[in-house]
């Protein structure tokens, strides 16, 4: 038995159809079903329904042998210990800076960022040689600028329409963001064919649309 | 200060209570039993010693994870291990005669900086074994072939064996070309087996096409048996080096597989773990329901060189307590049966206590004043007078 983990929302939506591109269908809607565990149309592969941010965990210890993440959320997890096999294309965005229109950065001095991603904020920074101090928030990064607890923002982008409403506009591009095919390291040691097998289907399906 | 404040114990760091120490204890001397009845002989590497030494050809991790202070003799860096194995390998270069093979074990607790991601502990208790001054498989499979039996004496069931080799993506690597930095990042993409990235990587990398080629089937040389004959062709155009690794990984494969015919084998060409002072086949065991490997090992020549004497190493590791939890032949099996013994003054029944601890008993003796009984004690069986006698009864 394999065990898929991934997120509702955009990412299932997404996932959903590709996985219907191979025959596997989940049983139930998770939108009205409380179940967290799915089972598929297919015999041996059952869907693990978490937050975005845990999957990595759960294909860590082995939970899930295999996940559905977010490069912005393997990113922040600093996934040492997982395989990414696959970039599966979906729910595409970037991970950018944001800030107020005409927001200028003098040079040498302190920046305040809010974030959700310390890390990738942290290594992009340093990378660009500015000293930033990370605030870490969990949600609405968009207001911080605006009530002048950050200078900037680094956040997901789409259409940038949020950023808009809000005053603020797209800066610079940290990094593309799309959703990759995570493993278990022990997992592909242990249950290889079935493993190997789903991801070769994968990657095949992925293939023919391209 | 708050109570709990005072009773709490540092992030990671653990005591272990007497049902879970005992069952630890029992284990602990299974494995170094066994390794005794193999002629690996038990050395004890101190619990910190300088950091030059300590740190040797180990790399930027195991620097990071240890803990380290000045010491006010010498005014030099100490650190506390992280790692036993480099501690083996220096009293190994400094001690071993000649050029006879040195077999030497070791268990102890280490400490980390970091917790670790899994387990969450910063001192796991390192269980391992080295083997010195050989160079051949048959050093390799002797390791492999005690890592197991080690495995089976600590009560760890279903173990899956995953064998690779370092000398591969070494080779590869060296034929592309590459500076540190490209083969730094390359390493990293190798490590999450992330297709897209390496073809990207690849891509602009400008290493010629026949090598960038073979660098990239390396994701997919992973699975049973016949992957050292597919790798066999895909990897046509490689060094010498190349091919005497796979060589090496199919003459240990061949001896494993007539040893242990119902042990599942899986191959992984790109697996680079301890890829920093590994230099030949790398392994690891495997169980279901861990999402990680619990014992580990491989080859590592060139550790001794620092110390004056370079040897062939190969060894193995693991974390007793890791496999503490996963064991299921462990000392809780037995039950822990103990006799509760009257406080009176009898010199005959401190003599019926004395025979009975010297056959192995456990007897624990009230205490004078005491209000619970044996049920309280957690006794099963207690001394009774029966006219001039004392017999163990059951309470």
């Amino acid at each position: 038995m394999l065990t898929l983990a991934l997120s509702k929302g955009r990412i299932y939506d997404e996932a959903v159809k590709l996985l219907g591109r191979i025959g596997i269908e989940p049983a139930e809607d998770p939108d009205k079903s409380r179940k967290l565990i799915l089972p598929t149309t297919r015999d041996g592969l059952q869907l693990l329904i978490i937050r975005a941010t845990d999957v990595p965990t759960y294909v860590e210890y082995g939970a899930a042998d295999l996940g559905i993440a977010g490069k912005d959320v393997l990113v922040e997890y600093d996934a040492t210990g997982l395989y990414e096999p696959l970039d599966l294309g979906i729910a595409r965005c970037r991970l950018m800076t944001a800030g107020k229109p005409g927001m200028r950065l003098s040079q040498g001095a302190r920046l305040r960022v809010a974030t959700k991603y310390v890390k990738a904020a942290q290594r992009y920074f340093a990378a660009q040689g500015i000293q930033a101090e990370i605030i870490k928030l969990y949600g609405s990064m968009e207001l911080a600028p605006l009530v002048g607890l950050a200078d900037c923002i680094v956040d997901v982008v789409d259409t940038g329409n949020t950023l808009r409403a809000n005053g603020l506009e797209p800066k610079d591009l940290i990094m593309e963001v799309s959703s990759r095919l995570i493993l278990n390291k022990a997992a592909m040691k242990m249950k290889h064919e079935a493993v190997t097998g789903f991801i070769d289907e994968l990657k095949q399906a992925l293939d023919r649309s391209e | 200060m708050l109570t709990q404040d005072r009773w709490l114990l540092p992030e990671g760091i653990e005591e272990i209570l007497p049902n879970e120490a005992r069952n630890l204890e029992y284990l602990r001397c299974q494995a170094l039993d066994l390794f005794a009845r193999w002629g690996y002989r038990l050395v004890i590497p101190p619990l910190m010693e300088f950091i030059d030494s300590l740190l040797v050809g180990t790399g930027h991790d195991l620097d990071l994870q240890t803990f380290k202070l000045i010491d006010q003799i010498s005014g030099r860096l100490m650190g506390i291990r992280a790692d036993m194995t480099p501690q083996v390998a220096r009293i190994d270069a400094r001690t071993a005669k000649g050029d006879l093979p040195t077999r030497l074990c070791y268990l102890g607790t280490v400490l980390h900086t970091q917790s670790d991601h899994l387990e969450k502990s910063r001192s796991p208790m390192q269980v391992g074994a080295e083997l010195y001054g050989h160079a051949g498989h048959a050093s390799d499979v002797e390791i492999i072939r005690l890592m197991l039996e080690m495995l089976a004496v600590t009560g760890i069931s279903d173990v899956h064996l995953d064998l690779g080799h370092v000398g591969i993506y070494r080779g590869l690597a060296r034929q592309a070309g590459l500076d540190s930095e490209h083969e730094a990042e390359l390493f990293e993409i190798l490590q999450r087996k992330d297709r897209t990235e390496l073809g990207s990587f690849l891509e602009s990398s400008g290493v010629e096409l026949k090598i960038s080629n073979m660098l990239a089937t390396l994701l997919d040389l992973n699975g049973p048996d016949h992957i050292i004959e597919i790798a066999r062709d895909r990897l046509r155009f490689a060094s010498e080096y190349v091919n005497q690794a796979l060589s090496d990984l199919e003459a240990i494969a061949s001896v494993l597989r007539r040893l242990f015919p119902a042990l599942p084998v899986n191959f992984d060409l790109a697996e680079l773990r301890g890829y920093h002072y590994q230099t030949g086949v790398v392994f690891a065991a495997f169980v279901p329901g861990y999402g990680r490997e619990i014992a580990r090992g491989g080859r590592y020549d060139d550790i001794g060189k620092v110390f004056g004497r370079a040897r062939p190493a190969t060894g193995f590791s693991a974390d007793l307590k890791v496999l503490a939890s996963l064991s299921t032949g462990g000392d809780e099996a037995i039950p822990y049966v103990s006799i509760f013994a009257p406080a009176a003054d009898d010199f005959d029944l401190y003599e019926v206590i004395r025979n009975l601890r010297a056959e192995g008993k456990i007897v624990v003796q009230e205490l004078p004043g005491q209000t619970q009984g044996a049920r309280g004690m957690g006794c099963s069986l207690e001394l009774r007078k029966h006219g001039d006698e004392w017999k163990v009864v059951k309470v």
